[in-house]
């Protein structure tokens, strides 16, 4: 029951941001509006349904693109794309950080050294550079995409994991198991695990406003999801025309205040959640 | 620190990057490899299959994994990179052409980005809590949530097609004269680009760091002193609030340099970045490679100076 006052107490201390509130709101409007995208959505996303470049207006609320496909119903389908590469990459890149920075901190000495040393050479490349390679090499696809992101973005959650293990070794309930002799893997997952969570969820969030923003420039670049599928970057990426940024805004300005509001929104909350596990904030 | 202590710590920080930049070397070995042959890559352009086959004895590329690493390694320190498949120029000249440019705009948008963000962060966190401290905030938030390339667009959109007053691409015009005037007028919008997200997160850093030093019980005895706070300011916290911010360069290389490839693409300017897109586009896979290893050989000496200079800068922290 202290654990469940514990978070009531963050919840409470998360509620007082106006902003994170407002911020969690509209992220939980778009997750419910990507989900239900096929019963929203008016046309179907890659079908052709209008004119070409028709300005917003009747029976296109946004207008259609350069070829005549409704900008809303794509709008609505690369929000699902983009928070769906945003939160599977995440979830494959704190798994992967997690495990070797609990490991690397646990057992220390020469695996802790071999790791981190490794976790140095991939964060000496340039993200977005390794991430056009890889694209470049394995192809762009959508599940390409995720596993790529996903692979390439762990480094910073090893290394904040490694550091939380560190301390909290030296802890006296870490070192009372290990006195008394515990298996090392159960004093891993089920005592220092538990106590590191909260700041891998903070840092996950800022993973994923990172996330969204990567694969709309790998998109945007022509090196992330492939049209017909539409994706944020990808429906930007049609500004790169002169005509379509001059004289239909229409179709760019939408996708782009979409990425600006999501990522916002994202590292909104995560700032938020940050405050409110800050033991030194009072508990209101 | 003591003189002998801060050799020490350099040497040693030198040491453990010598593993870090072998390792780098693998990976974009490996990396290539996974890309395609390199006998298409190492050696010349135009080359028969009966002389390619003997170019690959010759090169010892018939030989196993670890020993075709070691031979390229050994190119490589003889400064050959290789050829690029599309233009046939060796890789190591079409880096050194294009780098001017690329150096050229990432300097000046880190310069902007510190001269707008140290005050702007230390103001705000002066006024901790007032409109304008929110205000501030906001607007960082704002800068690090806006993709460069939107922001390009709707800067290319209001200034270049609506308003007519910047060029949209290249850096010089085309047949015009030249000189520095217009240079700067084709630099205006990349910079502003890529120094906004850099200048949005280094105002909240330099705001939080500017905080908690100005909780320091120290600055409360300098204030009981009587010497004023404005002198307090200036004198202590400042100087080491901006003690952390030097650890903020070394970190932001990678983002700058990842990021020009997305700004130089969309203002077609001359330089690295223009030139790894264009290579990637095409699969020019030597070109590709040459330059992540310069830009990752980069960032690791960045990391080693920022590294020294923090050790340099605060004699409170001791390396062991």
């Amino acid at each position: 029951m202290a654990e469940n006052s514990y978070l009531r107490a963050v919840w409470r201390r998360f509620k007082r941001h106006k902003l994170a509130m407002v911020s969690l709101y509209f992220v939980l409007f778009v997750i419910f509006v990507s989900l239900l995208a096929p019963i929203i959505a008016p046309y179907h996303p890659n079908r052709i349904t209008g004119d070409f470049g028709a300005p917003p207006g009747d029976g296109h609320l946004l207008g259609t693109d350069d070829v005549g496909r409704d900008v809303l119903s794509r709008l609505i389908y690369a929000c699902r794309v983009s928070l769906m590469v945003g939160i599977l990459a995440t979830l494959i890149s704190t798994v992967i950080g997690v495990v070797l920075g609990l490991v690397s901190g646990f057992f220390g000495k020469l695996l802790d050294s071999i790791i981190m040393r490794f976790t140095d050479m991939v964060m000496s490349f340039p993200y977005l550079l390794l991430v056009l390679v890889a694209a470049a090499i394995f192809g762009p696809s959508l599940m390409n995409i995720i596993f790529i992101l996903g692979f390439v973005n762990w480094p910073g959650i090893a290394r904040l994991v490694r550091g939380n293990v560190l301390s909290l070794r030296e802890r006296a309930f870490v070192q009372g198991a290990l006195v008394a002799g515990l298996p090392k893997p159960y004093i891993l997952f089920s005592e220092i695990l538990p106590n590191t969570m909260a700041p891998i969820l903070i840092h996950s969030s800022s993973v994923i406003a990172f996330s969204i923003l990567d694969e709309a420039a790998l998109s945007f670049l022509g090196m992330g999801v492939q049209t017909p599928t539409a994706s944020l970057g990808n429906m930007l990426g049609a500004a790169t025309s002169q005509a379509v940024l001059t004289n239909m805004p229409w179709i760019w300005v939408p996708p782009g205040i979409m990425i600006v509001l999501i990522v916002m929104s994202v590292n909104f909350i995560g700032d938020a959640i940050r405050d409110a596990f800050d033991p030194t904030n009072p508990l209101v | 620190m003591n003189k002998g202590g801060l050799l020490r710590y350099v040497l040693k920080r030198l040491l453990i990057a010598v593993p870090v930049l072998i390792g780098i070397t693998i990976i974009d070995y490996l990396l290539m490899n996974l890309a395609g042959n390199p006998i298409d890559m190492m050696i010349g352009p135009r080359i028969t299959e009966a002389a390619k086959q003997a170019k690959m004895i010759e090169l010892g590329l018939d030989q196993p994994f670890l020993m075709r690493y070691w031979l390229w390694l050994k190119e490589l320190l003889n400064g050959n990179m290789g050829y690029s498949i599309t233009t046939y120029q060796p890789v190591t000249q079409m880096i050194s052409q294009n780098m001017g440019p690329t150096v050229l705009l990432m300097g000046t948008s880190m310069l902007v980005s510190f001269l707008v963000a140290i005050p702007t962060g230390i103001y705000s966190a002066l006024k901790q809590y007032t409109v304008r401290d929110y205000v501030i905030v906001g607007t960082s938030f704002l800068f690090i949530s806006i993709p460069g390339f939107f922001l390009a667009l709707v800067l290319v959109y209001l200034f270049s097609t609506q308003l007519g007053w910047l060029p949209s691409s290249g850096m010089k015009t085309l047949g015009g004269s030249g000189g520095l005037i217009d240079i700067i007028r084709h630099m205006i919008m990349p910079v502003i680009v890529m120094s906004a997200s850099v200048t949005g997160s280094n105002v909240r850093y330099i705001r939080s760091s500017m905080l908690e030093i100005l909780q320091q019980p120290y600055l409360r005895t300098a204030e009981s002193k009587g010497i004023g706070r404005f002198k307090v300011i200036s004198k202590h916290a400042i100087r080491n609030a901006m003690l952390p911010i030097v650890t903020l360069i070394g970190l932001q290389l990678p983002m700058l340099l990842g990021g020009s490839v997305i700004i130089e693409q969309i203002f077609s300017w001359p330089g690295l970045g223009l030139m790894t897109m264009s290579a990637i586009l095409n699969r020019d896979f030597p070109v590709i490679m040459g330059v992540s290893l310069l830009a990752a050989v980069a960032v690791l000496m960045a990391n080693i100076i920022t590294d020294i200079l923090y050790a340099i800068v605060d004699p409170t922290i001791r390396y062991d």
